[in-house]
């Protein structure tokens, strides 16, 4: 309504619609005309037909099996993550000293990044590190264990860097709940459990689809641990692995191409699922209304 | 008088839920303990002599700090960094801050459309975007260049700073502004004598937050970089990738340096922002209590 009126009111033109052009012209040129060459290059092959690059890599054995590899590893991390940070974040929804200490120490490792946590992971996971030699000396685990260079270690490097993403982020959809509707429920005889069943979930539920699709995308999207902390050749050869090595050791960015948009693709089916999912639940606002 | 309520006793067994918070509260603290034990690990291991398999090393020494500066140049890798990380959030505040303003303020055709092409570089992979971004930059020859590493960082910068600033903006009181125009200011000169002032804490928090996730960026700066442009992550990256090449405790001296400039950042951040910020976008209004 004030649009229409403001509308009315202004000249034709209104010259403050400018200030958005650097931003979206440089959107344009960096994000959008890349990406739609990335799109025109892939269907531009080395050899082959204009699906070449297409053919190629759902025919090579090394390609196509990465996209599993991905999910594999990607689908139960984010399941982990978003799983164990709900009931977490649920139990701190009340502002308290410790809130703040916890999210200030989970800052931590996202700030870190995942090539430090490589790092990290590499000297304190490793075969003589502080967890094996703490294992063996209190008698939990006498083998010798194997957290790095395997499957095992690129998904707790994504659960290191993915649940404090996770947490923080469903902590701050949690917080912007009104505990008056809670308070209004329990008024009424619901129990803790129904509170968070009747209450909470519904409402969390677009908060929960958006964080599950950022730490999917961030686990998705997993390159240096898998390289570092994976074994590259085998079992944690991802997709962007594949791309990298299309691009940066074949220089065929054609088919690097290919297999980014293919990566992009697989994802938006993932994210599309997710959403489409969250609409099967309540949609309405968060806070509570004055009416 | 919320926690009250919350505590009320209830049909659920407590012993139910004595059990479900300590499992909680159990999982919790074995993560964070082993992430601190992780880093320092790090740390112990980038101070000492020998250290094989023992508790702790056989003596301390610093002298990989002073090898892994030389070996990794980590002297022009910092300047390099420094670059970017201020390049990205000088260049992200400018054409942000005033895209953030149309959109909090103004109603047009295709608002939609913008919003959602300042969201996708947030939601797709970096690498998906990163290696067709690195092919158009290796064509016009600005690959391997302190600007192409620039420019690819500004991407998810730039729309950052625009989710960040535009509930900021929001929250200005309108007729601020329409006061400044009665009194014939020009729209240059109500942004800067009005705006920015008022914006000023949004500002920060927004260059911080940009900050920090830059020097933490790893996919676009390792696509994009060449030998002399390399920031601190990427050449961590390879340090850490050409392990066999070095004393492990070398690299992990050079992961400390990399730890203490992120370190340092975040906690100056923390000192303005909310750590939820750092992932997520930020409050439209302040909670009421």
């Amino acid at each position: 309504m004030s649009a229409t009126s403001a509308h009315l009111a202004r000249p034709a033109f209104d010259r403050t619609l400018l200030l958005v052009l650097p931003a979206t012209a440089f959107m344009f040129l960096l994000f959008v005309y890349p990406f739609l060459y990335g799109l025109a290059l892939s269907f531009d092959p080395k050899e082959g037909g204009w699906l070449g690059n297409y053919k190629h890599f759902f025919t090579t054995d090394n390609q196509w099996p990465t996209i599993w590899t991905t999910l594999k590893l990607a689908l139960p991390a984010t399941l982990i993550n978003v799983g164990f940070a709900l009931p977490i974040a649920y139990k701190m929804r009340v502002k308290s000293r410790y809130q703040r200490w916890i999210t200030t120490i989970l800052v931590v490792p996202i700030t870190l990044g995942t090539v430090l946590i490589a790092e990290g992971m590499l000297t304190y996971f490793g075969p003589k590190g502080w967890l094996s030699q703490f294992l063996q000396f209190a008698h939990l685990y006498d083998g010798p264990i194997r957290l790095t260079h395997n499957y095992w270690g690129v998904l707790i490097s994504l659960v290191i860097s993915g649940f404090p993403f996770a947490f923080l982020l469903i902590l701050s959809y949690i917080t912007g709940i009104d505990p008056v509707l809670a308070r209004a429920a329990s008024t009424l005889g619901a129990n803790p459990k129904a509170q968070f069943r009747h209450i909470y979930l519904p409402l969390l539920a677009p908060g929960l689809a958006m964080c599950f699709c950022l730490a999917f995308v961030q686990a998705y999207s997993v390159f240096p641990s898998a390289v570092l902390l994976g074994s590259p050749a085998g079992p944690t050869r991802v997709i962007s692995i594949a791309a990298y090595e299309a691009a940066f050791e074949q220089y065929d960015y054609s088919l690097a191409s290919a297999i980014a948009m293919i990566m992009g693709f697989v994802q938006l089916i993932i994210v599309a699922a997710v959403l489409s999912l969250r609409n099967a639940f309540y949609r309405g606002p968060v806070s509570g209304g004055k009416g | 008088m919320a926690a009250d309520i919350a505590k009320r006793p209830d049909d659920a067994s407590p012993w139910f839920d004595r059990a479900w918070r300590g499992l909680l509260l159990g999982t919790m603290t074995l993560f964070v303990v082993n992430i601190g034990l992780m880093i320092a690990a790090v740390v112990t291991s980038s101070f000492a002599k020998r250290w094989l398999g023992t508790w702790l090393p056989e003596g301390w020494t610093t002298q990989w700090y002073t090898a892994a500066w030389k070996e990794f140049q980590l002297g022009s890798v910092l300047l390099v960094t420094v670059e970017v990380v201020f390049a990205v959030v000088a260049l992200a505040l400018t054409i942000g801050v005033p895209a953030a303003y149309t959109l909090a303020r103004r109603d047009f055709v295709g608002k939609r459309f913008l919003m959602l092409l300042f969201l996708l570089p947030l939601m797709v992979p970096p690498i998906t975007y990163g290696i067709p971004l690195a092919t158009v930059l290796y064509k016009v020859q600005l690959a391997g260049t302190i600007y192409g590493v620039i420019l690819a960082n500004l991407i998810p910068a730039a729309p950052f700073v625009i989710l960040v600033m535009t509930p900021f903006i929001e929250q200005i009181d309108p007729n601020l502004e329409s006061a400044a125009r009665v009194f014939g200011a020009g729209t240059g000169r109500m942004f800067w004598h009005v705006l920015v002032p008022l914006l000023a804490p949004g500002i920060l928090a927004a260059s911080l937050l940009v900050l920090v996730r830059t020097i933490a960026l790893f996919e676009l700066t390792f696509l994009t970089a060449g030998p002399d442009s390399q920031t601190l992550v990427v050449a961590l990256y390879y340090a850490v990738f050409a392990a066999g090449v070095r004393a492990p405790q070398s690299v992990d001296a050079m992961a400390m340096v990399y730890m203490m400039v992120t370190l340092a950042w975040l906690l100056i951040a923390l000192r303005f922002v909310n750590p939820t910020q750092l992932v997520s976008r930020v409050k439209e209004h302040p909670q009421p209590a």
